[in-house]
């Protein structure tokens, strides 16, 4: 496994090393130490890379990935794996707010909870979170799975497009036009293969199902002010 | 954007070191806000003392202005000049006077702070240069709390950086922006309660002084402002022995919280907290929003 010391080589040389790295390279084991919650740690990397940094993260850490691993041996600051386009980022504490922001691919897991506007604008990434999650989580959601092993915040999936919303805990509010859909087998089976590849032992039955009730696809002048 | 620290000392061992501890997550916060710094600590009260914190941005004003305000006031007073701040010690029963006084003895003084422990040091600069000015490492007390400001709401000053104290021993700092303080600012006017600059955040800080002179306790004053006070906020608030947080619904605003057996901490980012004590076996989280947080000594 390489080594790289955050604090002694800097965040540029960090981010250039990865990203240099060839989908056929060898050294796919990285370690990352001394983050001190800096920002953009592993960022834009596209090679299968397995990316472990041992503590916390500033903004933005993993955005942009796509093939590689990167585990974060902490919590993570605003907008960790946002515009994630493929690879798995797996946080093992607590996430800010816009975890997974306009994600398009890929699967990122948070094992503690994530805080507000988790998955916003969501484009097709997968977000399983072993806690709760924040107000407007799922806002204007388009594409893939949020699912939340805990409770969600206010305005779940506000003015959300498409997207499966699974939560096995208390929802305090729905957004306008999310509302609960019925769970079915194909439902089931999602979310049984969800929480496999989290890794986190739950059953699917206990689980509600909420989505568009694509009301606001069309306009209709009662929305208006 | 702004950044902010507080530091809320639970073990009297660290005191001294509070200004060092400090210093430490302002500077880290510089990028937040480059344009000016402040600090607020309460190094603790002394019976029968109080003191003003004034600021002259020519310290030859203050010369002569100890023993003056002592004649004025016909008691004892100290003054220790540190840059272009000035801390008058003087007894607790004199301060309404001492302002009063203040105003034809140096005309150019502006006061920053009045309270029993409280002192407020803030200046346009980097933050490392305002702490180097003020001699911030080498300040003691049992709590403080720091801003490093990004304008957005009124120009780059001494008097528009943070801290704001707004009553005896009160000190807010905020990162954010208020929509609704100019018309909060001529409520407050018919209340009584003046306003000294175009700032929205002195707004907030006068708001809160104005609801606990109503009887409301720091925490109680905070609650109400999650109704009357519109825009985006986290604030973090300093009174004698107390340190509160609060952020707004909607909590755009970045904010993390540290606890241990030693202290509470508050950083706007992570990064902010990495060099305190013990921090790797802290509880670390995020406050929730529009949820008040107060601790007391």
């Amino acid at each position: 496994m390489q080594r790289f010391d955050l604090e002694a080589n800097g965040l540029r040389a960090l981010n250039e090393t990865l990203q240099a790295q060839e989908s056929q390279t060898n050294e796919t084991a990285w370690e990352v130490v001394n983050p001190r919650g800096s920002h953009a740690i592993a960022v834009g990397l596209d090679a299968p890379l397995d990316v472990t940094v041992r503590g916390s993260t500033g903004y933005y850490c993993a955005g942009m990935n796509q093939q590689a691993t990167v585990r974060i041996k902490g919590s993570a600051g605003p907008g960790v794996a946002e515009n994630m386009m493929s690879g798995t980022v797996v946080v093992d504490g607590d996430a800010s707010q816009y975890a997974g922001a306009t994600g398009h691919g890929g699967l990122l897991v948070i094992k503690g909870n994530a805080s507000s506007r988790c998955g916003i604008s969501m484009k097709g990434i997968d977000i399983v979170v072993a806690g709760n999650v924040g107000h407007m989580s799922a806002f204007m959601a388009q594409k893939g799975n949020l699912v939340v092993c805990g409770d969600a915040g206010d305005a779940l999936g506000d003015s959300i497009y498409e997207a499966r919303l699974f939560v096995r805990g208390e929802v305090r509010s729905l957004g306008a036009d999310c509302e609960e859909k019925e769970m079915r087998e194909e439902h089931l089976e999602i979310l049984r293969d969800l929480l496999d590849r989290a890794g986190i032992d739950a059953r699917p039955e206990e689980f509600r199902r909420y989505g568009s009730a694509r009301k606001l696809y069309n306009f209709d002048i009662d929305n208006a002010y | 954007m702004c950044g902010i620290v507080g530091l809320f000392l639970k073990d009297k061992a660290l005191e001294p070191r509070l200004g060092e501890l400090l210093t430490d997550m302002l500077i880290t916060m510089s990028d937040r806000g480059p344009d000016s710094a402040g600090i607020a600590v309460y190094p603790g009260a002394h019976e029968g003392l109080a003191k003003l914190t004034v600021q002259a941005d020519d310290p030859a004003r203050f010369e002569g202005l100890g023993a003056a305000m002592s004649r004025a006031l016909g008691a004892d007073v100290a003054l220790r000049v540190k840059d272009t701040h000035a801390v008058i010690d003087l007894p607790a029963d004199k301060v309404a006077e001492a302002r009063a006084a203040l105003k034809s003895l140096c005309p150019e003084a502006r006061v920053m702070s009045a309270g029993e422990a409280i002192e407020i040091y803030k200046e346009v600069g980097l933050p490392g240069d305002v702490a180097k000015r003020f001699d911030i490492p080498h300040l003691t007390g049992s709590h403080g709390i720091g801003h490093t400001r990004m304008a957005t709401e009124s120009a780059v000053t001494t008097l528009g950086a943070h801290p704001f104290s707004t009553g005896m021993d009160q000190c807010l700092v905020h990162n954010g922006s208020l929509s609704n303080h100019n018309s909060l600012r001529r409520k407050l006017a018919r209340e009584g309660v003046s306003v000294e600059t175009e700032n929205d955040t002195e707004v907030a800080a006068a708001y809160l002084t104005w609801k606990m002179q109503e009887g409301h306790s720091l925490g109680e004053a905070l609650e109400s402002g999650l109704e009357d006070l519109d825009g985006f906020y986290t604030f973090v608030v300093g009174t004698k022995d107390g340190f509160g947080v609060v952020r707004d619904p909607i909590a755009c605003k970045p904010a993390v919280m540290a606890e241990t057996d030693q202290y509470v901490a508050f950083g706007s980012e992570y990064r902010a907290l990495v060099n305190l004590p013990g921090i790797e076996d802290a509880r670390v989280w995020e406050p929730e929003p529009a949820t008040v947080y107060f601790w007391k000594h």
